[in-house]
Protein backbone atom coordinates (compact mmCIF):
# COMPACT_ATOMS: atom_id res chain seq x y z
CA UNK A 1 0.00 0.00 0.00
CA UNK A 2 0.78 3.54 -0.96
CA UNK A 3 1.30 5.79 2.85
CA UNK A 4 -2.14 7.62 2.12
CA UNK A 5 -3.80 4.26 1.39
CA UNK A 6 -2.45 3.26 4.88
CA UNK A 7 -3.72 6.26 6.39
CA UNK A 8 -6.59 5.38 4.71
CA UNK A 9 -7.43 1.80 6.22
CA UNK A 10 -5.81 3.03 9.56
CA UNK A 11 -8.73 5.49 10.09
CA UNK A 12 -11.41 2.80 8.38
CA UNK A 13 -10.02 0.64 11.29
CA UNK A 14 -10.33 3.28 13.63
CA UNK A 15 -13.79 4.03 12.82
CA UNK A 16 -15.16 0.85 12.64
CA UNK A 17 -13.67 -0.02 16.43
CA UNK A 18 -14.80 3.15 17.26
CA UNK A 19 -18.39 1.89 16.21
CA UNK A 20 -18.75 -1.10 17.96
CA UNK A 21 -17.64 1.28 21.37
CA UNK A 22 -20.36 3.97 20.88
CA UNK A 23 -23.08 2.12 19.00
CA UNK A 24 -25.12 1.37 22.44
CA UNK A 25 -24.49 5.00 23.23
CA UNK A 26 -26.29 5.99 20.06
CA UNK A 27 -29.09 4.17 19.67
CA UNK A 28 -29.51 2.30 23.78
CA UNK A 29 -29.73 4.79 25.99
CA UNK A 30 -33.25 4.96 25.74
CA UNK A 31 -35.11 1.88 24.46
CA UNK A 32 -33.66 -1.73 24.86
CA UNK A 33 -31.83 -3.43 21.80
CA UNK A 34 -33.55 -5.58 19.54
CA UNK A 35 -32.89 -9.20 20.50
CA UNK A 36 -30.92 -10.39 17.30
CA UNK A 37 -28.55 -7.56 18.17
CA UNK A 38 -27.96 -9.09 21.64
CA UNK A 39 -27.70 -12.36 20.55
CA UNK A 40 -24.65 -11.34 17.87
CA UNK A 41 -23.10 -9.75 20.56
CA UNK A 42 -23.66 -12.15 23.01
CA UNK A 43 -22.55 -15.15 20.83
CA UNK A 44 -20.40 -14.23 18.00
CA UNK A 45 -17.29 -13.15 20.39
CA UNK A 46 -15.81 -17.18 20.60
CA UNK A 47 -17.31 -17.89 16.88
CA UNK A 48 -14.72 -14.96 15.29
CA UNK A 49 -12.00 -16.19 17.72
CA UNK A 50 -11.94 -19.14 15.80
CA UNK A 51 -12.56 -17.22 13.06
CA UNK A 52 -9.36 -15.36 13.19
CA UNK A 53 -7.33 -18.52 14.08
CA UNK A 54 -7.93 -19.84 10.60
CA UNK A 55 -7.53 -16.60 8.72
CA UNK A 56 -4.01 -15.64 10.71
CA UNK A 57 -3.29 -19.29 8.99
CA UNK A 58 -4.84 -19.01 5.86
CA UNK A 59 -1.59 -17.82 4.11
CA UNK A 60 0.11 -20.94 5.56
CA UNK A 61 1.92 -23.35 2.76
CA UNK A 62 0.61 -26.34 2.64
CA UNK A 63 2.46 -27.36 -0.20
CA UNK A 64 5.19 -28.01 2.11
CA UNK A 65 5.76 -31.53 2.70
CA UNK A 66 5.07 -31.21 6.45
CA UNK A 67 1.18 -29.65 6.13
CA UNK A 68 1.72 -26.95 8.35
CA UNK A 69 3.31 -29.31 11.52
CA UNK A 70 4.84 -26.38 12.91
CA UNK A 71 1.78 -24.13 13.08
CA UNK A 72 0.14 -27.09 15.06
CA UNK A 73 2.98 -27.70 17.33
CA UNK A 74 3.44 -24.07 17.80
CA UNK A 75 -0.44 -23.83 18.24
CA UNK A 76 -0.78 -27.10 20.58
CA UNK A 77 2.21 -25.33 22.77
CA UNK A 78 0.62 -22.21 23.45
CA UNK A 79 -2.82 -23.84 24.31
CA UNK A 80 -1.09 -26.41 26.68
CA UNK A 81 0.59 -23.42 28.34
CA UNK A 82 -2.04 -21.22 28.67
CA UNK A 83 -4.59 -23.97 30.55
CA UNK A 84 -1.68 -25.03 32.47
CA UNK A 85 -0.56 -21.04 33.74
CA UNK A 86 -2.99 -19.58 33.01
CA UNK A 87 -1.29 -16.27 32.06
CA UNK A 88 -1.64 -15.13 28.30
CA UNK A 89 1.80 -13.42 28.16
CA UNK A 90 3.47 -16.42 29.05
CA UNK A 91 1.67 -18.35 26.55
CA UNK A 92 1.78 -15.70 23.56
CA UNK A 93 5.37 -14.85 24.15
CA UNK A 94 6.52 -19.00 24.57
CA UNK A 95 4.03 -19.93 22.05
CA UNK A 96 5.40 -16.97 19.94
CA UNK A 97 8.93 -17.74 20.11
CA UNK A 98 8.78 -21.49 19.44
CA UNK A 99 7.27 -20.72 16.54
CA UNK A 100 10.23 -18.92 15.37
CA UNK A 101 12.73 -21.10 16.44
CA UNK A 102 10.42 -23.99 14.40
CA UNK A 103 10.52 -21.65 11.53
CA UNK A 104 14.03 -20.88 11.67
CA UNK A 105 15.87 -23.36 12.99
CA UNK A 106 13.99 -27.20 12.34
CA UNK A 107 13.68 -27.03 8.66
CA UNK A 108 10.24 -28.16 8.71
CA UNK B 1 -9.57 21.06 43.13
CA UNK B 2 -7.29 18.36 43.57
CA UNK B 3 -7.48 15.08 42.05
CA UNK B 4 -4.63 13.39 43.16
CA UNK B 5 -6.22 10.82 44.99
CA UNK B 6 -8.38 9.85 42.60
CA UNK B 7 -5.03 9.17 40.21
CA UNK B 8 -3.58 7.13 42.83
CA UNK B 9 -6.03 4.73 42.60
CA UNK B 10 -6.67 4.48 38.94
CA UNK B 11 -2.61 4.37 38.63
CA UNK B 12 -2.70 1.71 41.47
CA UNK B 13 -6.08 -0.48 40.38
CA UNK B 14 -3.98 0.05 36.63
CA UNK B 15 -0.71 -2.17 37.22
CA UNK B 16 -1.53 -5.30 35.83
CA UNK B 17 -2.76 -3.62 32.90
CA UNK B 18 0.33 -1.83 32.27
CA UNK B 19 2.47 -4.98 32.49
CA UNK B 20 0.18 -6.60 29.86
CA UNK B 21 -0.50 -3.35 27.46
CA UNK B 22 3.62 -2.84 27.97
CA UNK B 23 4.31 -6.39 26.68
CA UNK B 24 1.38 -6.70 23.82
CA UNK B 25 2.38 -3.05 22.75
CA UNK B 26 5.78 -3.64 22.54
CA UNK B 27 5.37 -6.87 20.11
CA UNK B 28 2.83 -4.56 18.43
CA UNK B 29 5.53 -2.51 17.75
CA UNK B 30 8.30 -4.87 16.75
CA UNK B 31 5.76 -6.64 14.40
CA UNK B 32 4.87 -3.76 12.11
CA UNK B 33 8.60 -2.95 11.94
CA UNK B 34 9.50 -6.48 10.98
CA UNK B 35 7.11 -5.92 8.03
CA UNK B 36 8.40 -2.48 6.78
CA UNK B 37 5.80 -0.16 8.28
CA UNK B 38 7.83 3.46 10.00
CA UNK B 39 7.17 3.79 13.60
CA UNK B 40 5.01 6.33 13.42
CA UNK B 41 2.41 4.57 12.18
CA UNK B 42 2.74 2.36 14.67
CA UNK B 43 2.22 5.36 16.76
CA UNK B 44 -0.27 6.59 15.33
CA UNK B 45 -2.74 3.35 15.42
CA UNK B 46 -1.74 3.15 18.97
CA UNK B 47 -3.38 6.13 19.40
CA UNK B 48 -6.35 6.51 17.05
CA UNK B 49 -7.33 2.92 16.65
CA UNK B 50 -6.18 1.67 19.82
CA UNK B 51 -7.53 -2.33 19.82
CA UNK B 52 -4.66 -4.74 20.40
CA UNK B 53 -5.98 -7.65 18.65
CA UNK B 54 -7.53 -5.03 15.31
CA UNK B 55 -4.01 -2.98 15.24
CA UNK B 56 -1.98 -6.67 14.92
CA UNK B 57 -4.85 -7.97 12.26
CA UNK B 58 -4.05 -4.13 10.75
CA UNK B 59 -0.43 -5.18 9.81
CA UNK B 60 -1.32 -7.82 8.01
CA UNK B 61 -4.23 -5.99 5.74
CA UNK B 62 -2.15 -3.55 5.12
CA UNK B 63 0.52 -6.04 3.80
CA UNK B 64 -1.95 -7.87 1.84
CA UNK B 65 -3.57 -4.35 0.36
CA UNK B 66 -6.97 -5.75 1.84
CA UNK B 67 -9.84 -3.96 0.55
CA UNK B 68 -11.46 -1.11 2.79
CA UNK B 69 -14.75 -2.31 2.94
CA UNK B 70 -13.41 -5.33 3.64
CA UNK B 71 -11.53 -3.65 6.42
CA UNK B 72 -14.02 -2.18 7.51
CA UNK B 73 -16.66 -4.96 7.64
CA UNK B 74 -13.98 -7.62 9.31
CA UNK B 75 -12.64 -4.56 12.08
CA UNK B 76 -16.60 -3.90 13.12
CA UNK B 77 -17.42 -7.79 13.32
CA UNK B 78 -13.91 -8.62 14.67
CA UNK B 79 -14.57 -5.87 17.92
CA UNK B 80 -18.12 -6.30 17.72
CA UNK B 81 -17.90 -7.79 21.46
CA UNK B 82 -17.03 -4.62 22.69
CA UNK B 83 -20.71 -3.34 21.79
CA UNK B 84 -21.78 -5.64 24.59
CA UNK B 85 -19.79 -3.79 26.77
CA UNK B 86 -21.08 -0.10 26.02
CA UNK B 87 -24.64 -1.77 26.91
CA UNK B 88 -23.19 -2.07 30.37
CA UNK B 89 -21.63 0.66 31.12
CA UNK B 90 -24.65 3.13 30.19
CA UNK B 91 -25.59 3.93 33.29
CA UNK B 92 -21.65 4.10 34.80
CA UNK B 93 -20.85 6.32 32.07
CA UNK B 94 -24.25 8.52 32.49
CA UNK B 95 -22.91 11.29 34.81
CA UNK B 96 -19.21 11.98 33.38
CA UNK B 97 -19.71 14.99 31.35
CA UNK B 98 -17.01 16.01 29.42
CA UNK B 99 -15.04 12.78 29.60
CA UNK B 100 -17.55 10.28 28.10
CA UNK B 101 -16.54 10.64 24.60
CA UNK B 102 -12.71 9.34 25.60
CA UNK B 103 -14.31 6.74 27.83
CA UNK B 104 -16.37 5.35 25.46
CA UNK B 105 -13.66 5.98 22.97
CA UNK B 106 -11.08 3.90 25.45
CA UNK B 107 -13.18 1.67 26.35
CA UNK B 108 -11.15 -1.55 26.01
CA UNK B 109 -11.09 -5.75 26.95
CA UNK B 110 -9.21 -4.18 29.81
CA UNK B 111 -10.72 -1.01 30.57
CA UNK B 112 -14.23 -2.40 30.82
CA UNK B 113 -12.91 -5.22 33.20
CA UNK B 114 -11.38 -2.74 35.58
CA UNK B 115 -14.10 -0.40 35.27
CA UNK B 116 -16.47 -3.32 35.95
CA UNK B 117 -14.63 -5.38 38.55
CA UNK B 118 -13.12 -3.26 40.79
CA UNK B 119 -15.29 -2.59 43.73
CA UNK B 120 -15.63 1.87 43.81
CA UNK B 121 -13.97 3.62 46.93
CA UNK B 122 -17.45 5.69 47.49
CA UNK B 123 -15.28 8.56 49.20
CA UNK B 124 -13.77 9.26 45.14
CA UNK B 125 -15.13 11.71 42.18
CA UNK B 126 -15.71 8.22 39.78
CA UNK B 127 -15.79 10.51 36.31
CA UNK B 128 -11.99 10.94 37.30
CA UNK B 129 -11.07 8.25 38.45
CA UNK B 130 -12.69 6.73 35.04
CA UNK B 131 -10.81 8.87 32.83
CA UNK B 132 -7.52 8.56 34.84
CA UNK B 133 -8.39 4.78 34.47
CA UNK B 134 -9.11 4.83 30.36
CA UNK B 135 -5.83 7.21 29.59
CA UNK B 136 -2.96 5.40 32.08
CA UNK B 137 -4.20 2.09 30.03
CA UNK B 138 -3.66 3.82 26.58
CA UNK B 139 -0.67 5.33 27.48
CA UNK B 140 0.77 2.34 28.83
CA UNK B 141 0.10 0.73 25.28
CA UNK B 142 1.28 3.70 23.08
CA UNK B 143 4.20 3.67 25.62
CA UNK B 144 4.62 -0.25 24.78
CA UNK B 145 4.25 0.43 20.74
CA UNK B 146 6.69 3.34 20.70
CA UNK B 147 9.41 0.98 23.06
CA UNK B 148 8.90 -2.06 19.98
CA UNK B 149 8.83 0.15 17.68
CA UNK B 150 12.25 1.75 18.53
CA UNK B 151 14.03 -1.48 19.65
CA UNK B 152 13.14 -3.60 16.29
CA UNK B 153 14.77 -0.01 14.07
CA UNK B 154 18.01 -0.92 16.43
CA UNK B 155 18.40 -3.98 17.11
CA UNK B 156 18.60 -6.15 13.61
CA UNK B 157 17.49 -10.03 14.23
CA UNK B 158 15.77 -12.53 12.53
CA UNK B 159 11.88 -11.68 12.94
CA UNK B 160 10.91 -14.96 10.90
CA UNK B 161 7.77 -15.91 12.34
CA UNK B 162 7.34 -13.24 14.92
CA UNK B 163 3.69 -12.60 12.91
CA UNK B 164 2.33 -15.95 14.54
CA UNK B 165 2.32 -14.05 17.86
CA UNK B 166 -0.75 -13.14 16.44
CA UNK B 167 -2.12 -16.46 15.94
CA UNK B 168 -1.24 -17.11 19.53
CA UNK B 169 -2.74 -14.46 20.10
CA UNK B 170 -6.55 -15.62 19.05
CA UNK B 171 -5.92 -19.19 20.76
CA UNK B 172 -5.38 -17.44 23.79
CA UNK B 173 -8.82 -15.23 23.74
CA UNK B 174 -10.47 -18.30 22.15
CA UNK B 175 -9.72 -20.36 25.39
CA UNK B 176 -10.65 -17.46 27.45
CA UNK B 177 -13.84 -17.12 25.85
CA UNK B 178 -14.37 -21.15 26.52
CA UNK B 179 -13.76 -20.31 30.08
CA UNK B 180 -16.34 -17.89 30.40
CA UNK B 181 -19.08 -20.25 28.06
CA UNK B 182 -18.01 -23.72 28.39
CA UNK B 183 -19.19 -25.09 24.90
CA UNK B 184 -18.08 -26.38 21.74
CA UNK B 185 -20.43 -24.90 19.57
CA UNK B 186 -19.74 -21.41 19.13
CA UNK B 187 -16.30 -23.28 17.85
CA UNK B 188 -17.32 -25.96 16.01
CA UNK B 189 -19.38 -23.23 13.70
CA UNK B 190 -16.21 -20.69 13.70
CA UNK B 191 -14.09 -23.87 12.26
CA UNK B 192 -17.04 -24.74 10.05
CA UNK B 193 -17.38 -21.49 8.50
CA UNK B 194 -13.77 -20.77 8.39
CA UNK B 195 -13.18 -23.79 6.86
CA UNK B 196 -15.71 -24.01 3.93
CA UNK B 197 -14.62 -20.10 2.82
CA UNK B 198 -11.24 -21.54 2.89
CA UNK B 199 -11.96 -24.14 0.83
CA UNK B 200 -13.94 -22.02 -1.85
CA UNK B 201 -13.12 -18.66 -1.96
CA UNK B 202 -9.99 -16.97 -2.46
CA UNK B 203 -8.00 -16.04 0.25
CA UNK B 204 -8.33 -12.75 0.37
CA UNK B 205 -11.61 -12.98 0.53
CA UNK B 206 -11.56 -15.59 3.47
CA UNK B 207 -12.12 -13.61 6.66
CA UNK B 208 -15.46 -11.53 5.13
CA UNK B 209 -17.20 -15.05 4.21
CA UNK B 210 -16.79 -16.75 7.17
CA UNK B 211 -18.25 -14.05 8.93
CA UNK B 212 -20.78 -14.28 6.94
CA UNK B 213 -20.87 -17.95 7.03
CA UNK B 214 -20.84 -18.03 11.05
CA UNK B 215 -23.54 -14.80 11.20
CA UNK B 216 -25.85 -17.88 8.96
CA UNK B 217 -24.93 -20.43 11.17
CA UNK B 218 -25.04 -18.94 14.52
CA UNK B 219 -29.11 -18.20 13.45
CA UNK B 220 -29.29 -21.78 11.94
CA UNK B 221 -28.24 -23.37 15.41
CA UNK B 222 -30.28 -20.23 17.60
CA UNK B 223 -32.61 -22.64 19.85
CA UNK B 224 -29.33 -24.25 20.67
CA UNK B 225 -27.55 -21.36 21.69
CA UNK B 226 -30.25 -19.72 23.82
CA UNK B 227 -30.66 -23.83 25.38
CA UNK B 228 -27.39 -22.66 26.08
CA UNK B 229 -25.69 -26.02 24.80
Amino acid sequence: MENSEIYLAILVMALANLLTRILPFLFFVKKEPPSAIVFIEENFPPIIMVILIFYTLSSIDFQNQFYGLKEFLAIGITAYLHIRFNNYLISIFVGTLSYMFLVQFSGL
Amino acid sequence: MDFSREFKIALRVSIPVMMGYGVLGFAFGLLAISVGLPWYIAFFMSIIIYAGALQFLAVGFITAKTGFIDIFISSFFVNIRQAFYGLSVLGKFKKTGKFKPYLIFGLTDETYALLTTIKEDPQIKKKYYYFYLSILNQSYWILGTLLGAVFGSMVKFDTSGLEFSLTTLFVVLALEQYKTQKRYLPFLIGAGASLLAIIFVPVNNMLLVAIALALLGMFIFKKRFEDGK
